[in-house]
């Protein structure tokens, strides 16, 4: 990896696990990518704060409790108000199958489920940056 | 990417700006160096730039978001560049301290950076002196620096920062008695933190012994529980008012001069890394040894050059 990505990990809502997004978190460290951690319970505008002074290529959102069908997209339209329209969102967790194409629909750049290799999810991840910087050099 | 745009932006305290430029300069992109030349030199004169150093889990996270309220409560604007280091296999990071500042992240007057030391000693990252002018510029009366005390870096941050305070917590006992003397006797104020802990009192006897002036010791000695928000403003206050005797008597001129040559000192040498490898790969000598060619490389590559120029410069006038 000739550049290094900056990427965030936050989990929005009220639920409390985030083994999910502490394991992400690790595994991209390990890929290589820098990985700005923000703790659980955060609400959509701290998350979409956070990502755009932190200046990251692409924000990764973990949700356990079933509500990331209202999460998910309000990030997006967090990151849309703060300024950060073009920084791509990814989330995973116990995500249905028939609320993939919603979600995608919703802006989500890619979605990832309890049965997703974590390789799959870094070279996600490694996608997401290479093309925000792409359109960002330009 | 438009630099004079960029530049209006961020004086005008525009985040996202601020990010791009801090991005920039950390990639040792030319923009970067174009930013940092047309930065608000006033307001980086007036800021007053705070190292907080300590070992892990002293609390400095947590107390530098207890100083960020308590300046805010002040209506100052506050930045905060938050260094860990990279690890050294993948070259990767997690950057955490921001979870503990994470009740700030809406305060558009408070500006948060993670930064990762990307593989060079020490503890602070080469882009850390140019993020915290960035900041400056951008209108933050205050930037705390905080980075995790190990080896070097505790010194790198003594060198960079207007004011050092060392966080210390109990649990750590051993640990100053091994920390070389030199920080406790750099450090501007010694932090003791976590002051409800059992350990604390062991603490102060291990501070008081390592100190042994009690003028010292008076001044230079606080005690904060961080997680309460206890001790916050008298540490502000004595930080103040040591920034008013620094600037008084020039030792703060002194240690900000001390500071850039540092800065363009390491960042001269990063600038040679490359030209050097290169220029020894060329050579390819296989016998010679090696700090002999050293020198010699060193010697046709700065010192002959720069003699020339000054013999050019004799016969031209
Ligand atoms: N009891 C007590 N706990 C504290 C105090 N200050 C901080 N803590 C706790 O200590 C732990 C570490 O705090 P941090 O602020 O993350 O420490 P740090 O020095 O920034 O840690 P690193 O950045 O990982 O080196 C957290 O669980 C805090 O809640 C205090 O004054 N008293
Ligand atoms: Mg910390």
């Amino acid at each position: 990896m000739d550049k290094r990505y900056r990427v965030l990990i936050g989990k929005p809502g009220l639920d409390g696990h985030d083994r999910g997004a502490k394991f992400i978190a690790r595994a991209l460290r390990d890929a290589g990518f820098e990985v700005i951690y923000t703790g659980i319970r955060r609400t959509v505008d701290e998350i979409a704060a956070a990502a755009i002074q932190e200046d990251v290529a692409a924000v990764g959102l973990s949700s356990m409790s079933g509500a990331h069908m209202r999460l998910f997209p309000a990030v997006v339209e967090a990151l849309a108000r703060a300024g950060g329209a073009d920084i791509p969102v990814l989330g995973g967790g116990i995500i249905p199958d028939e609320d993939i194409p919603a979600l995608k629909n919703a802006g989500i750049t890619a979605i990832f489920t309890p049965g997703t290799p974590i390789d799959t999810i870094i070279e996600a991840f490694r996608a997401a940056c290479r093309t925000h910087l792409g359109q960002q050099a330009r | 990417m438009n630099v004079d745009f960029l530049v209006q932006a961020l004086h005008r305290g525009d985040a996202r700006s601020v990010a791009r430029a801090i991005t920039l300069v950390e990639e040792g992109d030319a923009g970067g160096t174009a930013i940092l030349e047309q930065l608000d030199r006033e307001r980086i004169e007036q800021a007053l730039l705070i190292g907080v150093t300590g070992p892990p889990g002293a609390g400095k996270s947590t107390l530098c978001a207890q100083m960020i309220g308590q300046l805010r409560d002040r209506d100052l604007r506050v930045g905060i560049v938050a260094i860990d280091p990279s690890s050294p296999l993948s070259g990767g990071a997690i950057l955490g301290d921001r979870v503990r500042m994470m009740r700030h992240a809406l305060d558009p007057g408070v500006a948060v950076r993670s930064m990762a030391t990307r593989g060079r000693l020490g503890g602070l990252c080469s882009a850390a002196g140019a993020a915290v002018r960035i900041m400056a510029a951008s209108g933050c009366r205050v930037v705390l620096l905080e980075t995790v005390g190990v080896g070097q870096s505790e010194m790198d941050i003594v060198a960079l920062a207007d004011i050092t305070i060392m966080v210390l917590a109990p649990g750590f006992g051993d640990e100053i008695q091994a920390m070389k003397a030199g920080i406790l006797e750099v450090a501007d104020l010694l932090v003791i933190n976590k002051a409800d802990q059992p350990g604390a009192q062991r603490l102060r006897l291990d501070m008081a012994a390592a100190l042994r002036d009690p003028g010292d010791r008076q001044q230079r000695i606080l005690e904060t529980v961080a997680s309460e928000g206890r001790g916050v403003t008298e540490l502000l206050d004595r930080i103040f008012l040591l920034e008013e005797a620094l600037r008084d008597g020039g030792a703060l001129e002194r240690r900000r001069r001390r500071s850039r040559e540092l800065e363009t000192l390491d960042q001269a040498l990063e600038l040679l890394r490359e030209p050097l490898r290169q220029r020894i790969r060329d050579r390819n000598e296989k016998t010679r040894d090696p700090r002999e060619l050293a020198r010699e490389i060193v010697e046709r590559m700065v010192i002959m050059p720069a003699q020339a120029a000054r013999n050019d410069d004799e016969h031209g006038s």
